[in-house]
């Protein structure tokens, strides 16, 4: 075989079977730890904008506020995440296609770019005259090495995507592995595509803005900015969701033996993000001057809402390949006895099933209404913004993460985790503190309450005004929800260093992972009604009605405003 | 056999679709294309749209118009602040509003049922137009110039709130529209 004229060495993972490669296992862990790092940073940033936002509380003043929300913004939306999925990137490649890793030396130098570019946008931040958003519209400015940093972070990013990109070839070069990628290799393909184009936007529009704020040209177009800034913020964001609901897959399948229903269906609704899903960078320009009511149609419905059709498949579809196997392995019974029978003290399974959970009912079904030209004139930069993003990132995203983290763990560093009872009831208090956090947040938006706003009493201000109880007491709940999160957060973070660093060694002849349940004959073995995964079926149908009412609800409060045209 | 981490079966694109996602996707799919249809049709059937009327301008030009606009109309100084003027536009002409950190200006009285051709343009950094409680929210920057047909159908007072990050003086910033009866 090829593979014994490679040079890296291998081990074989007791736990899974798994060959890795002790070089990208290396990087892997490297990646993963400085991500935990930064996700400790962001959510102590996130504490502190929680406890000013929180009215009763109000710690910050107006000037630390603001720098919080910017190193809140950058280190827990963009750092935390991107470190993730470079680990993954790099172990997917690697051992799910029993390969070694391609130019490790390159990778090595993914993770200096990107800690340092990091690391000078963090200093640029605390020295307190870059406070200016995660978005840092012009011509507001901020310091140049602001700038810098996040352009030196994407370069580094895009290098870890070609290092992805060269395992495989090496792997397709070596024959290390037999006919199609493997679905999560694909998902995670499909994610790289879409890092490609995001950061080339990045280029585009943070190149000339560092040169702007150093002087050495004379403006950039305030409008132009924020068109190329969301194909570059947005994107981002559908980098993510494609990473998140890869690892959902992948739980799936390590947690329940669980294979994809359909490879085809699947595949199809991951192609359908590549060709659309970029488009939603116009969700965040529906209320700008200057763009036609055609391209704000066309763009921010993914065209025909094809890439929300593909989230519908995949929120159908891994939920319902984990009902299959549980049906197939003898939990047959009803509707729901596949569901009551899951694993749900185990870290890894409630992570996962909270963020698709979150992600769809929270994020997905606000996201699909916000983002209708005319509904989002009453929720355009309200809070409710960040009530939706906090249900598809850190519900959607992190949860499915840190679900990922605990599995890899033993996996990476031999060792067992740490707290268990703890560990078991982190995604809850993750996940359930995001849940309280999003929805309340989504309530006080749609009162009105403004997001990025430091004192909603308007204290002083002549022309101030005062709003609904409902509306503070929105804000308190919100924040609730926040500082429950955090503290879930935090106790995550404590149980992975902890693991790493005095967690027992994993018992030798230890298993972690379900092997896959015979094949049964279809519908006519399991299931109900004709379908194989009918628990789903239902469950997706609660979603759909769902959304349905809320979608008219935004409607109907939307047709009592002021006549606009 | 095989998981979703394992290379598919050879025949993967060949295999029927199962019953229960050959459902699910048909009744998304209805679902999306109705989605696409209404947001295009409330545009004839629904009276609230933003128009895709939209200007060109410089900080200096729109100043000045905003200044022009205000200095024609100004009925009297607002109790709130005697340096802001109120100013009472007549119902279909154009009314011009800047947003400058930290303020929006000038101050309208408006009547109810008339409408208006509502200019909104920034004189220096983003911000954003928000209009409470009825909730509605706009973004303005410099160098572009939008214009809304606003029909206000309830009378009192509105608060316009930034909600735009705009600097440190961003909580602030404010204005207010009167509706008369």
């Amino acid at each position: 075989m090829a593979i014994t004229t490679a040079q890296s060495p291998f081990r074989t993972d007791p736990l899974t079977g798994l060959r890795i490669d002790l070089t990208a296992q290396t990087l892997v862990k490297t990646n993963a730890v400085l991500a935990v790092v930064f996700l400790l940073v962001g959510g102590i940033a996130g504490l502190l904008v929680a406890l000013t936002r929180w009215p009763a509380v109000h710690l910050l003043n107006a000037d630390l506020f603001y720098m919080a929300l910017t190193a809140h913004g950058i280190v827990a939306l963009m750092v935390w995440i991107i470190f993730f999925e470079m680990a993954v990137l790099y172990f997917v490649s690697t051992t799910l296609l029993n390969c070694r890793l391609a130019a490790p030396k390159m990778a090595w130098t993914q993770v200096v770019l990107m800690t340092v570019g990091a690391a000078t946008t963090a200093v640029a931040i605390l020295q307190g005259d870059s406070s200016v958003m995660m978005t840092s519209y012009v011509p507001m400015n901020a310091a140049p090495h602001f700038y810098l940093g996040l352009i030196l972070f994407a370069v580094g990013a895009l290098i870890g995507c070609g290092v992805f990109w060269g395992t495989l070839v090496i792997a397709k070069e070596e024959k290390t592995y037999e006919g199609s990628l493997p679905l999560v290799v694909y998902g995670c393909m499909i994610a790289t595509v879409i890092a490609v184009f995001t950061i080339a936007n990045g280029a585009i529009i943070l190149i000339p803005t560092l040169l702007w704020s150093l002087g050495l040209i004379k403006s950039v177009d305030p409008m132009m900015y924020r068109v190329v800034w969301w194909a570059f913020g947005h994107s981002s964001q559908q980098i993510n969701v494609t990473a998140h609901i890869t690892i959902w897959y992948l739980v799936a399948s390590l947690a329940f033996g669980a294979k994809p229903i359909s490879e085809k269906v699947s595949r199809t609704a991951f192609l359908l993000y590549i060709l659309f899903l970029q488009l939603g960078s116009a969700h965040h320009l529906l209320a700008d001057p200057g763009l036609s009511s055609a391209w704000k149609i066309f763009n921010t419905s993914y065209m025909m809402y094809l890439a929300v059709l593909a989230s519908l498949i995949h929120g159908l579809t891994v939920p319902g390949s984990i009902e299959v196997a549980q049906r197939r392995n003898g939990l047959n019974n009803g509707l729901f006895e596949w569901l009551r029978k899951c694993p749900w003290g185990n870290p890894v399974f409630s992570s996962t099933i909270l963020s698709i959970i979150i992600f769809g009912f929270i994020g997905g079904i606000s996201g699909v209404v916000m983002s209708v030209e005319q509904v989002n004139m009453i929720i355009h930069n309200t809070i409710y913004v960040p009530g939706h993003f906090h249900g598809t990132v850190a519900g959607g995203t992190t949860l499915a993460f840190m679900g990922l983290i605990y599995y890899l763990i033993p996996v990476l560093f031999q060792r067992q985790l740490i707290m268990k009872p703890l560990a078991a009831l982190t995604p809850w208090m993750f996940g359930i503190g995001i849940a309280i956090l999003s929805v309340a947040l989504m309530g006080a938006g749609t009162l009105g309450v403004p997001r990025r706003h430091w004192d909603i009493t308007f204290a002083g201000q002549a022309l101030g005004f005062e709003w609904p109880g409902m509306a503070q007491m929105m804000m308190a709940v919100a924040e609730i929800g926040g500082v429950l999160s955090v503290l879930g957060g935090a106790a995550f973070c404590v149980i992975v260093v902890g693991s790493i660093l005095i967690g027992e060694p994993v018992p030798a002849n230890a298993k972690n992972i379900v092997a896959p349940p015979a094949d049964a004959g279809g519908h006519k073995d399991i299931g109900m009604g004709g379908l194989e995964a009918p628990g789903t079926f239902v469950l997706a149908m609660v979603l759909f009605v769902t959304l349905v009412l809320y979608y008219f609800i935004n409607f109907k409060y939307l047709a009592t405003l002021w006549t606009l045209a | 056999m095989g998981y979703s981490f394992t290379a598919p079966a050879k025949n993967w694109a060949t295999e029927p679709i199962e019953r229960t996602e050959i459902l699910w996707i048909t009744i998304a799919g209805l679902w999306c294309l109705f989605m696409f249809g209404w947001m295009i049709a409330w545009h004839w059937i629904g009276n609230q749209n933003m128009a895709s009327e939209a200007y060109k301008t410089t900080p200096e030009i729109y100043g000045k118009k905003v200044e022009d606009f205000t200095a024609k109309y100004t009925v009297r100084q607002d109790k709130s602040d005697p340096n802001l003027p109120v100013v009472a536009p007549p119902p279909g002409s154009d009314v011009y509003l800047a947003a400058s950190r930290y303020q929006w200006r000038p101050v309208l009285e408006l009547q109810k049922g008339k409408s208006y051709r509502v200019h909104i343009s920034s004189l220096d950094w983003d911000h954003g137009f928000s209009l409470q409680p009825e909730n509605i929210n706009f973004q303005a920057y410099p160098g572009y110039e939008q214009v809304i047909t606003m029909t206000p159908n309830k009378s009192g007072t509105f608060g316009i709130v930034c909600n735009e990050y705009c600097g440190i003086g961003h909580h602030a910033m404010l204005g207010r529209i009167y509706v008369k009866e």
